[in-house]
């Protein structure tokens, strides 16, 4: 008997589902670590906004677009690249990590993906890798992430203002949590958001959504608009952590955290499939992990050999 | 007639955009007929508009933006109008260009060269003036060189785009308008010269064909002229004979240049445009009595300008920069000859 293909509505359900929970499950193993004492140094977690890195990374091609990201990056590097071993062994400083042990958390590299870890220092890199990708005629879209925190950076307007002025396909993401560190955004972000953007002839989109569905269908707009108009766009998309800024720094209300976790990305994607299925995936997420900090755990620290 | 150093500056631009078609130009008013506040870049967006990219006043961007080229796989060339303004690019060089290529462990290289015209001398004011080398040594994994009108500044520039790593490359804007005095026939003047080899060689000069000069004067830059000035004038009025060390790479510290000149002379003066305190002196001469003490007969002796600002009304500035003066006083005191 033929086996009938599966639709692709409900493959990219299980795909986007999959790697959701990855996400998930790589971060609360990284809090789980540094509560044990295994982990040292610092870590972001991105514990309830993964639909974002993974509805917009979904719309990108990893061989030609460019992906920079900030603090919060392993969702972005995760979505991007599925380089579970890599990420985990550069956060645990063991040999083998992306970067060597050299970078830790917040400063990845591999292939078409950067990360670093100062705010105002992301979009003008971004910028003038958008730059290049048009010189080299390269038609790929420079993707680069942001918080709501990082709007208190002038270097965001001028880049707003040159990629509009020199018509660059750079993908500018917000991810709105509300936010900066511990300071809510109504302390510090006066106006509307998309009309920043839309100042510099910039178009946007606005979304209020954690469904990882309508966030790909909306990057996948966006990407194609940045790719066939060599024209920004500025994607914001409202958006919610669940976990501390941090590791331990908490300071937002218990309830409004409970109250914001019926919106986790993890229950709208999940009820898309059935649950054996979803139990199939998550054990299988379970496993690869729990093998890949097997592996973590017995290599040397890196920088021991030298 | 030498060529203008803004001249040859402007000749190897245009070699490099003929020569390859991964060099771009990034930097306000770069657009002819203007070409730059200092002319350096006239020329050049006419014939090659698509890699000349005139820019927004935004620096604090626009250093961040000339190392998202390069990383993908871009030579920018970014011409920052007045070198006091890298201060506001100052967040991309510490926490981005610096690091990138080594806590990303080597997959990238950042191959951009940013043009700072500095220095005083010409009345612009405490924000226009200055030399502010300082900031960039300090950084590692930054390469800074600075142009004298004694080097093939050219073939410098050329050096800096092609070098995989990047490179400030500071201008004196005094120099613009002079004549470049390269050595001719091992000879600038009545002074022997000596040159490196390599991307960015130094220069010696001697009084006394390198035999027994008495001072080594470490310097670079638009204050290179003034040493050689002093020098010669030294022979002349108290027959005090010094060697005239000209860096063009500062940052890595060219050690070697004097290091040997140090050995012949057993005294050294620093000097340079930029303030004092915390400046090249400083980082040379505690390298030097690192690694050369037993070969000192003084302890070393550092001219800069006055830490303070540079002011605008001519006679100010000049009081406030070193000059001919302290120099003389300087070398005199490590000399041990009389006044």
């Amino acid at each position: 008997m033929a086996a009938s293909p599966a639709p692709p509505a409900a493959l990219d359900a299980a795909r986007s589902y999959a790697q959701m929970f990855l996400i998930r499950r790589f971060e609360e193993t990284l809090l789980e670590m540094f509560s044990l004492g295994k982990l040292v140094g610092t870590t972001h977690t991105c514990i309830g906004q993964e639909a974002n890195a993974v509805g917009v990374v979904g719309a990108l091609e990893p061989e030609r677009d460019v992906v920079f990201s900030n603090h919060r990056c392993h969702g972005h590097y995760l979505a991007f690249t599925d380089d579970v071993q890599g990420l985990l062994r550069e956060v645990m400083g063991r040999e083998g990590g992306t970067c060597g042990g050299k970078g830790g958390s917040q400063h990845l590299c591999k292939g078409n993906f950067y990360s670093n870890g100062v705010q105002g220092s992301i979009v003008p890199v971004a910028t003038g890798m958008a730059l290049a990708e048009r010189e080299k005629g390269t038609d790929g879209v420079t993707t680069v992430f942001l918080g709501d925190g990082t709007l208190g950076q002038g270097t965001v307007y001028e880049c707003l203002n040159m990629a509009s002025v020199w018509s660059l396909p750079l993908l500018i993401v917000v991810e709105n949590n509300f936010y900066a560190q511990s300071t809510p955004s109504q302390l510090t972000v006066a106006g509307s958001i998309p009309e920043r953007a839309q100042a510099f002839s910039v178009d946007t989109r606005h979304l209020e959504t954690t469904d990882v569905e309508p966030i790909r269908a909306a990057a996948e707009e966006a990407v194609a608009h940045v790719r066939e108009q060599g024209r920004p766009f500025f994607l914001v998309l409202d958006t919610y952590r669940f976990s501390p800024h941090s590791k331990g720094d908490e300071n937002r209300d218990e309830a409004e955290i409970e109250a914001r976790r019926q919106h986790d990305p993890l229950l709208a994607a999940g009820a898309r499939l059935d649950e054996a299925e979803r139990l199939a995936i998550e054990q299988g997420c379970e496993s690869r992990l729990a093998s890949a900090i097997e592996a973590a755990e017995a290599a040397l620290p890196a920088g021991a050999a030298a | 007639m030498a060529e203008r150093c803004v001249h040859e500056l402007n000749r190897a631009l245009h070699e490099l955009f003929v020569e390859r078609d991964d060099v771009y130009l990034i930097g306000e008013d770069l657009l002819d007929p203007y070409g730059g506040a200092f002319k350096v870049s006239q020329g050049l967006s006419s014939q090659w508009p698509e890699r000349v990219i005139t820019t927004p006043i935004s620096e604090a961007s626009l250093v961040g933006v000339t190392a998202g080229m390069a990383i993908r796989g871009l030579r920018p060339i970014l011409e920052i109008m007045f070198g006091d303004f890298v201060a506001l690019g100052y967040d991309q060089i510490v926490n981005g260009i610096s690091k990138f290529r080594e806590m990303y462990d080597d997959q990238i290289e950042v191959p951009l060269v940013v043009r700072l015209p500095m220095g005083g001398g010409r009345g612009y004011g405490p924000t226009h003036s200055q030399s502010l080398e300082k900031a960039l040594i300090g950084v590692p994994n930054v390469t800074t060189v600075a142009i004298s009108e004694y080097h093939d500044v050219g073939a410098l520039l050329t050096a800096a785009v092609e070098d995989p790593e990047p490179v400030f490359f500071v201008e004196n804007k005094l120099m613009y308008g002079r004549p470049l005095r390269r050595p001719e026939g091992g000879y600038v003047g009545e002074l022997r010269a000596r040159e490196t080899s390599g991307p960015y060689p130094a220069i010696s000069l001697s009084g006394s064909e390198f035999g027994d000069d008495a001072v080594t004067i470490s310097t670079y830059g638009g204050m290179a002229s003034l040493a050689l000035e002093t020098a010669t004038g030294l022979i002349l009025e108290h027959e005090l004979f010094c060697e005239v060390v000209v860096l063009s790479r500062l940052q890595p510290l060219d050690l070697e240049p004097l290091l040997d000149s140090v050995r012949r002379t057993g005294a050294l003066v620093t000097l340079e445009e930029g303030t004092l305190t915390g400046g090249l002196g400083a980082e040379i001469a505690a390298t030097v009595q690192e690694q050369a003490w037993e070969e000192l007969r003084r302890p070393v002796q550092r001219v800069g300008a006055r830490d303070g600002i540079v002011p605008a009304a001519p006679d100010l500035e000049a009081a406030m920069l070193p000059g001919a003066d302290n120099l003389i006083a300087a070398v005199l005191s490590v000399s041990g000859a009389r006044v």
